[in-house]
């Protein structure tokens, strides 16, 4: 696989996986205004997803269901981060949602500046909606730094949120989140899977697998 | 059939969510080809995730084979399309169905507390004592704000 496709279907494991995670809010979010935000952002993540994979599927010659829904859960390459099942928790819910609207800020920087013009303007399209999830992200962060929960949370996710980057990037993340004083530790590489990533999908597949080929 | 006739007719298909602007009011359609039967439709999406992106395609690709054409409709996966590519006349269709159009993209982009001051305008009254409800809304291009003029929540696009 070139080093193109694989990048490109990290970030889209990423964003579907958390998309869907994103989504387990619809309905029961604390309030009406979080039902709306977490069901709208998991809906942008998800069509970040599939146009990322529609771009990975032309060197793999794939569809973007192919890729997102076919293949065994070991072969995602999508950050630990993303994977666990946080619903009811708001505390790491929230501390989740800033570390990872933080390291994928300086993801689509990186690839907004690439070489390869497909992948700097898919990237530029992506950021334009991603600014919004960011302000929501900063604000919930700002409101609840404060609370032991979410202290916790962000350390406990922190090797996770290091391990969205590649080496290169990670510094930046480090030097973005300086004011938050998070320990020095190793990061949780990705691909290292969780069982919580193979119940996920049983889940997101189960439609695909029970009529394969199916049309609607 | 000329590349005119392709825009006059796609200039008839309603936006699946908010039928009152046409597609080419939305600035979706970025380019017209026309080859003998086959018509190349260049379509830039709006937000990603927007359900009735796949609607559009295949109105699209029905409109023209009305007119006797094969269509080719590319999805365009850049960074072509933001909410400055809604034309004036759609931008006041958008007014006038109680959306307040997006406010027009700065060189930077937009920030909480700017979402946050008055200066966007009520779509029924006019007047700019609003404020900010929710930066999301039913739909991923739009905004929850609330005029305080005639104490109405409105729907505000966001500027992408």
């Amino acid at each position: 696989m070139s080093e193109r496709a694989q990048q490109l279907l990290e970030i889209a494991d990423d964003e579907l996986l958390l998309g869907w995670r994103n989504s387990e809010w619809t309905g029961i979010a604390p309030f009406l205004e979080e039902d709306v935000a977490f069901s709208s952002i998991a809906q942008n993540e998800i069509g970040h997803a599939r146009a990322l994979y529609e771009l990975a599927g032309r060197d793999l010659g794939k569809t973007a269901d192919e890729l997102a829904f076919d293949r065994a859960p070991e072969e995602y390459r999508s950050a630990a981060l993303v994977e666990p099942r946080f619903v009811p928790d708001w505390a790491r819910t929230i501390a989740r949602h800033y570390l990872y609207e933080t390291a994928d800020q300086i993801r689509i920087e990186a690839l907004k500046a690439s070489d390869d013009a497909e992948v700097a303007g898919l990237a530029a399209k992506i950021d334009r909606e991603e600014v919004y999830h960011r302000m929501h992200a900063e604000m919930w962060l700002e409101r609840l730094v404060g609370e032991p929960r979410v202290r916790e949370a962000l350390v406990e996710l922190w090797p996770k949120a290091l391990g969205v980057l590649g080496d290169d990037l990670r510094p930046l993340l480090r030097e973005r989140l300086a004011a938050l004083d998070l320990p020095e530790v190793e990061p949780v590489e990705r691909g290292k899977h969780s069982g919580e990533l193979a119940e996920l999908w049983e889940k997101m597949t189960v439609v695909r697998r029970s009529v394969p080929g199916a049309t609607w | 059939m000329t590349a005119e006739s392709v825009w006059a007719a796609l200039a008839e298909i309603p936006d699946p969510e908010i039928p009152t602007i046409s597609l080419v009011d939305l600035g979706v359609v970025r380019d017209v080809a026309v080859e003998d039967d086959r018509v190349r439709v260049e379509f830039t999406p709006t937000f990603l995730g927007c359900p009735a992106l796949e609607v559009m395609r295949d109105q699209m690709a029905e409109s023209i084979r009305a007119l006797g054409g094969e269509p080719d409709v590319q999805v365009i996966l850049d960074d072509s399309w933001s909410t400055d590519r809604i034309t004036p006349a759609g931008r006041e269709k958008l007014r006038r169905s109680g959306f307040a159009p997006p406010a027009p993209r700065e060189a930077a982009p937009p920030q909480l507390v700017q979402l946050q001051t008055a200066a966007f305008k009520c779509p029924y009254c006019g007047s700019t004592e609003t404020r900010l409800e929710n930066i999301f809304g039913p739909t991923p291009c739009r905004s929850i704000r609330y005029c305080a003029g005639c104490r109405q929540p409105f729907e505000q696009f966001k500027t992408i």
